[in-house]
């Protein structure tokens, strides 16, 4: 793997990561009003624990110092306590985490597969009915908001239909016999916000995959492709694609910053237990640890998302691996 | 083969329709091709060189159809042919070499890959086999055969050409159209290059078109010369004939446009005005109007037919020498 | 100054040609009649339709469409066919000024930026690559909360974090304008920084821009709506995401009171698609490198 590649990315990632951090930290503490107030709309907390909090967030204290108290607190994994629950941040953050990873996936596979299928018949086919409706498919797709497609989707199969459930990620309150019983009864509860979500991203994959396909139709090595005497479909397979969806796996990795808008509707609408609609109760309940510590979280993962992507290209493009 | 020509172009029509109408790109052109002779396309860029090849081949774009003609490859009529019947004809019979740009060979494929599966796609041969044959091509053209599995972006511009050429050799063709195999060659390397190809002229009796707008090349590499301008053929006959006894007044600025090494250094004359619109060309000869040997009215009323001078087969387009009705 | 003539004869055929070349652009004019119909709904349609968000219970609570109601009502009985219309004018008023703001940033940072180049190009391209990673809607959520949820504090909150797109794209065009032999004629006249950046980059940055802000625009637009819906939105300025939000939280979904969300929804679409549709048709016009050849 070539080194120099792979340091470049690295050192870039990380550097993002500071800026991040530092946009975090400023975020919370530069908002107009007094942290105090913020802490006091929390609810009620007592004298002592306000004492105690600025104490350990260092209100009274300059922004440098305050700063380097942050970064300290970060780097022992201590996010704070969260307002609501009294309970460390990290801890709610994690299981949140691991829900969302689960819907995520399956979106951005279901959402990359449709996509690429949608692209490719729009490439081969160019300008014929084909390319038309799937370019005004992806067209739509890319205008509808993530959260009224869900509803739509929602009313339809779980109201009308009455044949998926209706939210969560499990049945409320029922005790699974066995570990099979219960990935059953996850699935069931992903299958509408999985779609959904998919569905609502798939439309950006289409469009690429369609422009990248394009292109490399016009080089040259596809016209010599042709002139050994293979077959259209062979070569869009065997000559075109590998060449095609290198770029895909960039815009995959540019994409997950539009997932998280989509994971929070997605979320809210299904009652999705994950880290996006965590974030809105967080919102709404004043629970500012949670709410920073939820927005790092998710900043870093789309940092490593990206790193891993670049990591995943450097590898699959020969041009980059053996330098 | 009942005669000894491997191809015979006869009066072929290639056009292109587009929005505004339609474009002749190659309009009526004849010519023919012995077995293991080398012949020489040449003309400005538009002339229509490169799509007299892509005819031969079938590889038009969507918008090219063959209008008229016929092209005939040992025998078989190609234009009569349906694209899935030219599917075998391609690369086994008739291979061909672009231009050695950067993207030319498949950037992710290895470069022995690219050419075991040309051979594969013809022959039903082994991997092994067609590996050993990989690595005789390579030896063919002068490649180090240690980088038999490298990728195209570790060869330099002059190691890609000699891939390109191994690999349109790999099945044995009997014609090769090479077009504009030089031309992104730097100039050591273009030498080199010809030297190679005249090295395996020697070795096999492979035919080949070679296409350039460098007269230069054509005359190191090629036994005839064919003259294209707008289209249609200006000049066609042996290197010689062509450039030391040149009767079309096209040539001779083409020949006149090269600046001669050993010559005196004096201006290199350029052909005044533009090449043709081909979507709607005019009537009579289409170089009247860039012509400095026009003869009169009739250059610009009536299209000169080729005609024969000389004994040779040297034929030329132009009112000067006859080339009225035959 | 009949340098200055010039100019403005030479623009005004730039565009009589443009708009010559968009009329054939199906794609574009189609874009083009969705807003001019939005904004009629918008500007004339209260008119003609009245709707007053404060009065409550006229119809039944979340009704089926019936004579009087064309669409039907909502969780507090008013018309929601009276609701879109009133809404189309806060989804786009919001939607446009966010935009401006954004493009504006987006802009003044690009060229900037392209212009000084060096150690602060870098340093401000990297701040910028930061922003853009941040996940924007938790973003733009928290800021509406800690801000506060007026109309104004929305329309500043997206303005805020919409520009890194147009930044980037105003950033590389300079980029490649700073390369052009006037340029470097100014320079050498010794015009000012400024007087070169706003003067001459700036036209020429302009073209490009302007495809930009339409499809910015698009994106405020659909920003506001989701925002509206988790309940960020401004509940006294009634847009379309905030019906959507009343469809949502009063249980209409459950339900299956179509009227609520359905034809809300089916605006955004609409009108945000009018958006992208022109923004590409501008983009395919405008870009040299998309041209069809």
């Amino acid at each position: 793997m070539n080194l120099n590649y792979l340091s470049k990315k690295s050192s870039h990632s990380i550097i993002t990561l500071f800026i991040v951090i530092t946009i975090n930290f400023f975020l919370f503490r530069v908002i107009p009003g007094d942290p105090f107030a913020m802490i006091a709309k929390a609810g009620n907390l007592s004298a002592e624990y306000k004492e105690e909090l600025s104490t350990l967030y260092g209100f009274n204290e300059a922004f440098p110092i305050q700063y380097v108290k942050y970064l300290r607190q970060l780097f022992a994994f201590d996010f704070g306590l969260s307002f609501k629950y009294r309970k460390p941040v990290l801890e709610i953050l994690g299981n949140r985490l691991m829900a969302t990873l689960l819907l995520a996936f399956f979106a951005q596979l279901f959402a990359i597969i449709l996509g690429t299928v949608i692209g490719i018949l729009s490439a081969a086919f160019r300008g014929k009915k084909i390319d038309v409706a799937a370019l005004g498919f992806a067209l739509f797709i890319y205008a509808i908001p993530a959260f009224w497609l869900g509803i739509v989707l929602l009313s339809f199969f779980s109201v009308k239909l009455g044949i998926l459930p209706l939210n969560g990620m499990v049945v409320a309150g029922l005790s699974h016999p066995t570990t099979w019983a219960y990935i059953k009864d996850v699935v069931h509860h992903l299958v509408l916000p999985v779609f959904s979500m998919g569905l609502a991203i798939c439309g950006g994959y289409a469009i690429i995959m369609r422009g990248s396909l394009l292109d490399v139709l016009t080089e040259d090595y596809i016209t010599t492709a042709r002139a050994k005497g293979f077959k259209r479909k062979d070569i869009v397979i065997k000559h075109a694609l590998p060449n095609a969806m290198l770029p895909m796996v960039t815009i995959i990795a540019i994409n997950l910053g539009f997932m998280i808008s989509g994971a929070i509707q997605i979320e809210t609408v299904f009652s999705w237990p994950g880290i996006g609609r965590l974030v809105y109760e967080a919102l709404m309940a004043r629970d500012y640890p949670v709410l920073q510590g939820a927005f790092l979280i998710i900043s870093l993962t789309v940092i490593i998302a990206n790193f891993i992507a670049d990591i995943l290209y450097g590898y699959l493009d020969p041009r980059i691996k053996y330098e | 083969m009942k005669n000894e020509n491997i191809l015979e172009v006869s009066n072929l029509k290639t056009y292109f329709k587009i929005k505004e109408g339609i474009v002749k790109a190659v309009d009526g052109v004849s010519f023919s091709l012995k077995k293991g002779e080398f012949l020489g396309l040449v003309g400005e860029s538009g002339c229509g060189k490169t799509t007299t090849a892509l005819s031969i081949i079938k590889l038009l774009a969507d918008n090219g159809y063959i209008e008229d003609g016929k092209i005939l490859f040992k025998d078989k009529d190609l234009t009569k042919m349906t694209e899935s019947e030219m599917l075998p004809t391609r690369w086994k019979d008739i291979s061909i070499i672009f231009q050695g740009s950067m993207n030319a060979l498949n950037p992710v494929m290895r470069v022995s890959d690219q050419i075991v599966e040309a051979i594969q796609l013809h022959e039903n041969i082994s991997d092994k086999e067609a590996r050993e044959r990989v690595t005789k091509l390579l030896e063919l053209v002068n490649l180090n055969t240690g980088l038999i599995d490298s990728y195209p972006h570790e060869f330099s511009g002059g190691m890609r050409q000699r891939a390109m050429i191994a690999m349109a050799l790999a099945c044995n063709p009997g014609l090769i159209i090479g077009d504009e195999p030089t031309t992104a060659l730097d100039l050591m390397v273009q030498a080199q290059i010809i030297d190679l190809i005249n090295d395996l002229r020697k070795k096999l009796d492979t035919s080949m078109i070679i296409i350039s707008h460098d007269l230069s090349i054509i005359t190191e590499i090629c036994d005839r010369i064919v003259v294209m301008y707008a289209g249609k053929i200006a000049e066609i006959g042996t290197v010689e004939d062509v450039i030391f006894n040149y009767k079309h007044p096209y040539t001779e600025k083409l020949i006149k446009a090269f600046p001669n090494i050993y010559g005196e250094r004096e201006m290199v004359e350029s052909i005044p005005g533009f090449p043709p619109n081909l979507l709607d060309p005019q009537k009579g000869c289409l170089f009247a109007d860039r012509c400095h040997k026009k003869i009169g009215e009739i250059c610009e009323k009536v299209d000169p037919n080729l005609i024969k001078i000389g004994e040779k087969n040297h034929m030329v387009a132009c009112h000067l020498w006859g080339g009225k009705d035959e | 100054m009949s340098s200055n003539i010039n100019r403005k004869k030479v623009m005004k055929k730039g565009i009589i040609r443009f708009i010559d070349i968009f009329k054939e652009n199906k794609m574009g004019v189609l874009g083009f009649y969705i807003i001019v119909f939005f904004l009629l709904v918008a500007f004339v349609g209260p008119l003609i339709y009245s709707y007053n968000p404060q009065e409550f219970a006229k119809g039944g609570l979340i009704a089926p469409p019936t004579k009087g109601f064309p669409l039907g009502t909502d969780d507090m009985g008013r018309s929601i066919l009276g609701a879109l219309i009133y809404g189309a004018k806060v989804s786009l008023m919001i939607g446009i000024f966010a935009t401006l703001i954004s493009v504006f940033i987006g802009t003044f940072i690009g060229i900037v930026s392209g212009f000084t180049g060096g150690k602060f190009d870098s340093v401000l391209m990297r701040i910028t690559d930061g922003f853009m990673v941040l996940p924007k809607l938790p973003l733009i959520m928290i800021l509406a909360a800690l801000l506060g949820s007026s109309t104004r504090n929305i329309i500043i909150v997206l303005g805020l974090t919409g520009w890194t797109g147009t930044a980037r794209l105003v950033r590389s065009q300079t980029l490649s304008v700073k390369q052009r032999p006037f340029i470097e004629r100014a320079v050498s006249v010794g015009a000012g920084k400024g007087y070169i950046m706003f003067r001459h980059i700036l036209p020429n940055v302009f073209p490009l821009v302007f495809s930009n802000t339409i499809l910015v625009a698009a994106g405020a637009i659909l920003t506001e709506t989701t925002l509206s819906f988790l309940g960020l939105g401004n509940p006294l300025m009634p847009s379309w995401g905030q019906i959507l939000r009343g469809a949502f939280t009063s249980g209409a979904v459950s339900i299956g009171a179509w009227w609520y969300f359905v034809p809300a929804g089916l605006c955004v679409i609409l009108l945000v698609l009018g958006f992208a549709l022109l923004g590409y048709s501008f983009d395919e016009i405008l870009n040299p490198k998309l041209r069809r050849h």
